[in-house]
């Protein structure tokens, strides 16, 4: 494929439609600006701030872009919380969408044939792969993303966090607990990490 | 279409596995690919869904062989080639043989940065009120069109809730063919895991997808 795919960007400068260095700009965006520590701002400040979290539960779109996170793929956000009774996760069946501005691009798995055939018909099995196990009354509730529209999962804020920081907090946010299959590291997971 | 795409509900993939420390590419050809497939909307002058379709439209043998950003490639290639902007003899040789076609626009380096974080809403006008609301019975339509299409197998001829409104957006199965955006309410319609799965699904899950107007009708 290496070789096919610079032919084809061969072609493509030599005929003027593209130019290299905006490829480069945009991989680096990708690679560096755009990713997950995105959300996990927004949500730490959901967790700390009342205000902001009810502007988030409200129209997420604007709230999001009080961070100056905004672009493709992001234009219709909504925000799902966790609770001690509702556990969300998010998926695209049909493709791969996902919050870009929020979360950069997904991982291969979330793009995957068993995370999108499985999602939405065993969703407790799959939380099951990521080592999530819940009560079984706990609400769970598949968010497939089949318009324009994408979902960012706010975690259960961790015990043991009072009094600590929204940059703090922020370290705790993995990205998987913002899809919904993960949740939000606790401080002795945090300090466990390498 | 109902293409080896529409992947809910589908049983044998095995399980999820994820990859720990994974990076945001793993080749430097999926990330050319990456950001050729975004790079060459503004001379393609094609639109997302019509780049979904370009993606989908193939076998189930092709589609489920083929790595993520191999059908990326895929599609590009047949949206180029569609359109004119590049030869099967170019791609053979891996050079330009034939002069450039006119395009509409290119987009340069020092754009990037504002292209990626500018917002193309696919929200729309209202031309005519809603016809559900929250909290209505409705059913999705049992249809199965052969061209592009959001509404997922899995959730065809169901009933559920109307639990989000978002106004009028572009339908996708219109703006896929290039016959314009036609924009359409969308709703976030919730169905019970046991509609969806039969009586023995886990009765504390709910399944939702956004559906466009003309997918539902009223349920009793």
């Amino acid at each position: 494929m290496d070789a096919r795919v610079r032919a084809l960007e061969t072609i493509l400068v030599e005929k003027g439609y593209v130019d290299p260095k905006a490829l480069d700009a945009i991989i680096e965006t990708y690679e560096t600006k755009i990713g997950p520590r995105n959300g996990a701002k927004v949500v730490a400040r959901a967790w700390i701030d009342p205000a902001y979290r009810a502007r988030l539960l409200k129209d997420a779109t604007a709230a999001i872009a009080e961070f100056g996170f905004t672009g493709r793929q992001g234009e219709h956000m909504i925000a799902l919380e966790n609770t001690d009774s509702v556990h969300n996760i998010v998926v695209c069946t049909l493709c791969s969408c996902y919050p870009l501005p929020v979360l950069g691009l997904p991982p291969v798995w979330y793009k995957s044939a068993p995370y999108r055939s499985r999602a939405v018909r065993d969703p407790r099995g799959v939380l099951a792969d990521f080592g999530l196990r819940f009560p079984p009354e706990t609400e769970i509730r598949v968010w497939d993303s089949t318009a324009e529209v994408r979902y960012l999962v706010i975690p259960w804020r961790p015990p043991g966090t009072d009094g600590w920081a929204e940059e703090q907090l922020a370290r705790l946010v993995t990205r998987d607990s913002m899809i919904g299959t993960g949740l939000a590291l606790t401080p002795s997971t945090l300090a466990a990490q390498p | 279409m109902n293409g080896a795409h529409d992947m809910g509900g589908t049983m044998g993939f095995g399980p999820v596995v994820a990859e720990k420390s994974e990076p945001v590419f793993h080749t430097r050809w999926e990330a050319r690919v990456r950001a050729l497939v975004m790079a060459m909307g503004r001379p393609l002058g094609t639109n997302i869904d019509q780049g979904r379709f370009a993606r989908e439209d193939v076998s189930p043998a092709e589609y489920l062989s083929k790595s993520y950003y191999e059908i990326w490639y895929a599609g590009v290639v047949r949206q180029l080639l569609e359109r004119g902007l590049l030869a099967e003899d170019e791609l053979a040789a891996g050079k330009s043989l034939h002069p450039a076609v006119p395009i509409a626009s290119t987009l340069p380096a020092d754009a990037v940065a504002a292209a990626l974080s500018t917002r193309f809403p696919y929200d729309r006008p209202a031309a005519a009120p809603n016809v559900f609301s929250l909290g209505s019975k409705v059913r999705t339509r049992n249809i199965h069109p052969a061209h592009h299409t959001r509404l997922p197998r899995y959730a065809r001829d169901k009933v559920g809730v109307i639990s989000l409104i978002h106004g009028p957006h572009v339908f996708p199965d219109s703006n896929a063919s290039g016959r314009g955006e036609s924009p359409q309410w969308l709703y976030t319609v919730r169905f019970d895991a046991r509609e969806l799965w039969g009586a023995d699904a886990d009765p504390t899950a709910s399944m939702s997808i956004d559906a466009w107007e003309s997918y539902l009708e009223p349920a009793a």
